[in-house]
């Protein structure tokens, strides 16, 4: 008895096992993401969703930890031969894989040989325009997007009596200032101090990080962040820690908990915190545009973006890639991108996402969730404002984040500090121009 | 005198001995020689082109003065965290030994650090330092104290020398513990009736009968905190800030899996294998010729 069961199962799973060799005559398409918690199911939804939509291929999305740790996988499957068809790495990775020829597969020439139709005018110009080739060819897929924004701790405006949220560096000042005299330990603070004070603070001015605009013309490229505006900027906000108009709460997002816990009152960081401050903060909190430093423009050009885009690596089948063409198009279609970018913060890649979410009336019911766009879209991207393609940039930013945390920490000028960082990262640059040359 | 082979060649010893053989040649003599042919090359991150370079990563190493500091900042945390753990490891296990009643609840409690995860370690210490939510770093505040160890240097490498130190305490504990019992009662006992009191008794025999465990444990600890204290040092710090906590070995996995430098990692770890076969060396030659068992 016991035994015919176990036949019977047997035969049942044998039989089961070629219906679905049968089901998977599917081609199977890796997609490596470092999108870990809430947005990790969100990935897998959009790969459900579009394996629902046809039946020859099947988007198989992995998550691979970070976006160091994503990229560095990518990069050792790649040498072992066993890459994925999609992988997912963050703008500052750009310049690495750009460099990697015959390693990436441009999403222009994707879309070209797989014979799709391919739009690229569709795309939020602020968006695309980091990814772009100089002739326009768009080498990797936006995903997930975002921009700094202020955000502000509504309840404690009102508290110390401060009307509008700051629109310059003096009115973000005087704010901070009415904080402390209203009780509040901490003004404000920043996260991703490289990304905010730096990168974006010099497209936000229309100033160069670099030479060759800012690397998009050649690999020569030096860096000038040691401009006198922003040697200015980061003095004045070293000196104010003294008072507490300032406060330093670590590299990337872990200054969060001073704005969600109430003690600072303004936090400058990526749009893309929307979620966790609706999570964390017991507070109402608004989002408004990065303040203006008077002193070095009349008026903000725009914002750049930070965040990811989906690589395609070469390797694999033909036939493999125009699954992937398919499913780039399904990602850039306005439902999902809409719904992307409702539920996660990070900017829409496409105009008709952005017109439809307002549509949907999001942006009512939710006041300030357009900032990010509204920052990107200000005005059209000059060399300064386009985006940024430094080679070895990820340790560049770590680079910046020593010498701030000198300056921060007393040990060093402004001055001092942007020098120093000028000055090691060029010689980063000069050892990425020497490997791919 | 036993000078001639009392058994016939047999293939049963070989047999019995390739398993640690192959182990040895697959899990560290392959990497290791992957490691110093890496070493010798410059490539890019996707090995799309590879130029040999004989020493130039050496070179380049020599000339940083980032990797020197290194080298200096990993020789004081690793002494000190050496240091720190086996004199309190010491100081607990003379405490136990005297100790009459619940000697086991205090041994398995002591213990107990050992079997933490490196990582799980050092997001413990995180979680009560966080200068915004820790419960320490509170406490410091309310004395007046301003813990701040995201930009502090000098804060931060004291949190990761305690964190390091504290997990490594428990295994060095267990060694004196067996060492302290493992010396005749007779000798102790002979002491106290001479009327030598418990300091006494400590420094004049149990001290000098426990070196050898020391030497061992020494050298044990200062490996520990050369290689596996990168667990912390990622968790709590991140090498930060300003490089303060970037020891040699977190240096490697920085330049290799963040940089992308595969080289000069692989130089780095060809040196970093070098200082640990002279450390073995050392300890071999010193077992052998300097510690009565």
């Amino acid at each position: 008895m016991k035994l015919s069961t176990y036949a019977l199962s047997a035969v049942a799973a044998a039989a089961l096992t070629g219906l679905s060799t049968t089901a998977t005559a599917q081609t199977e398409i890796q997609w490596w993401h470092a999108m870990g918690g809430a947005n990790g199911e969100r990935v897998d939804k959009i790969a459900a969703d579009f394996n629902a939509t046809q039946s020859d291929y099947k988007v198989v999305p992995a998550y691979k930890g970070n976006y160091t740790e994503t990229m560095t996988a990518a990069v050792a499957a790649f040498r072992a031969n066993e890459q994925p068809h999609i992988v997912q790495v963050f703008e500052v990775g750009t310049a690495t894989m750009m460099a990697a020829k015959g390693a990436v597969y441009p999403i222009t020439e994707l879309m070209a040989d797989a014979n799709k139709d391919f739009d690229q005018s569709v795309y939020l110009p602020a968006v695309v325009s980091y990814y772009q080739t100089s002739d326009g060819d768009l080498l990797s897929m936006p995903f997930n997007s975002s921009t700094p924004v202020l955000w502000y701790n509504k309840d404690a405006f009102e508290k110390a009596g401060i009307g509008a949220p700051p629109k310059t560096w003096d009115e973000l000042n005087a704010a901070a200032q009415k904080l402390l005299d209203s009780g509040m330990t901490c003004g404000y603070s920043f996260g991703w101090q490289s990304w905010v004070m730096i990168e974006n603070y010099g497209a936000w001015h229309n100033l160069p990080m670099g030479t060759e605009e800012n690397g998009f013309a050649g690999l020569d490229t030096e860096f000038t962040f040691n401009n006198e505006a922003v040697v200015n900027r980061l003095q004045s906000i070293a000196d104010s820690q003294a008072s507490g108009l300032f406060k330093y709460g670590g590299r990337r997002g872990d200054s969060l908990s001073l704005f969600t816990s109430g003690e600072c009152g303004m936090w400058m960081n990526s749009s893309a915190y929307y979620g966790s401050i609706k999570d964390q903060a017991k507070f109402t909190f608004g989002q408004t545009m990065l303040p203006l430093d008077t002193d070095v423009a009349d008026a903000a050009q725009n914002s750049i973006i930070g965040g990811a885009t989906l690589w395609v690596l070469r390797g694999h089948d033909q036939g493999d890639y125009a699954g992937v063409a398919d499913f780039m198009n399904y990602l850039s279609t306005p439902e999902v991108q809409a719904w992307w970018h409702q539920e996660t913060g990070y900017v829409p890649i496409t105009t008709a996402a952005s017109t439809l979410s307002a549509e949907q009336g999001f942006y009512d019911a939710n006041p300030g969730t357009d900032t990010a766009i509204k920052e990107l879209s200000l005005n059209a991207p000059t060399p300064n404002s386009r985006g940024l393609r430094f080679g070895n940039f990820v340790q560049v930013r770590d680079i910046i984040n020593e010498e701030m945390e000198a300056l921060w920490a007393g040990k060093a000028t402004a001055q001092q500090a942007m020098d120093t960082a000028v000055e090691r990262g060029n010689a980063l640059l000069r050892k990425f121009e020497s490997a791919n040359n | 005198m036993l000078k001639r082979v009392h058994f016939g060649p047999s293939l049963l010893p070989f047999l019995l001995v390739a398993p640690q053989i192959i182990i040895t040649l697959v899990f560290f003599m392959w990497p290791a020689g992957q490691a110093l042919y890496q070493s010798f090359l410059i490539e890019d991150a996707f090995g799309l082109s590879t130029e040999f370079v004989w020493f130039d990563n050496f070179k380049d190493l020599w000339n940083d003065s980032y990797y020197l500091g290194a080298f200096k900042r990993t020789a004081f945390f690793s002494f000190t965290v050496a240091a720190l753990a086996m004199s309190t490891a010491l100081l607990l296990a003379a405490m136990v030994d005297r100790i009459i009643k619940g000697v086991f609840t205090y041994r398995t409690l002591l213990i107990w650090p050992y079997a933490v995860a490196p990582v799980v370690a050092g997001a413990l210490w995180v979680f009560m330092f966080d200068p915004t939510l820790g419960i320490f770093a509170y406490a410091l505040h309310t004395v007046g104290y301003d813990w701040n160890h995201k930009l502090n240097g000098n804060q931060a490498m004291t949190l990761v020398i305690l964190a390091a130190t504290w997990k490594q305490v428990a295994y060095n504990f267990l060694f004196f513990v067996a060492a302290i019992q493992s010396i005749p009662k007779s000798l102790i006992e002979a002491a106290a009736i001479d009327g030598a009191g418990p300091v006494k008794r400590f420094f004049s025999i149990i001290f000098p009968l426990i070196t050898p465990t020391m030497f061992f444990l020494l050298v044990v600890n200062i490996v520990y905190a050369f290689f596996d204290t990168f667990g912390i040092i990622h968790a709590i710090t991140q090498g930060g800030p300003y490089k303060a906590t970037e020891i040699l070995v977190y240096k490697v996995w920085y330049d290799g899996a963040v940089g992308l430098d595969l080289g000069g990692s692989a130089a780095q770890s060809v040196i970093l294998m070098a200082i640990v076969i002279v450390m073995t060396v050392v300890q071999f030659r010193y077992i052998e010729r300097k510690v009565e068992y």
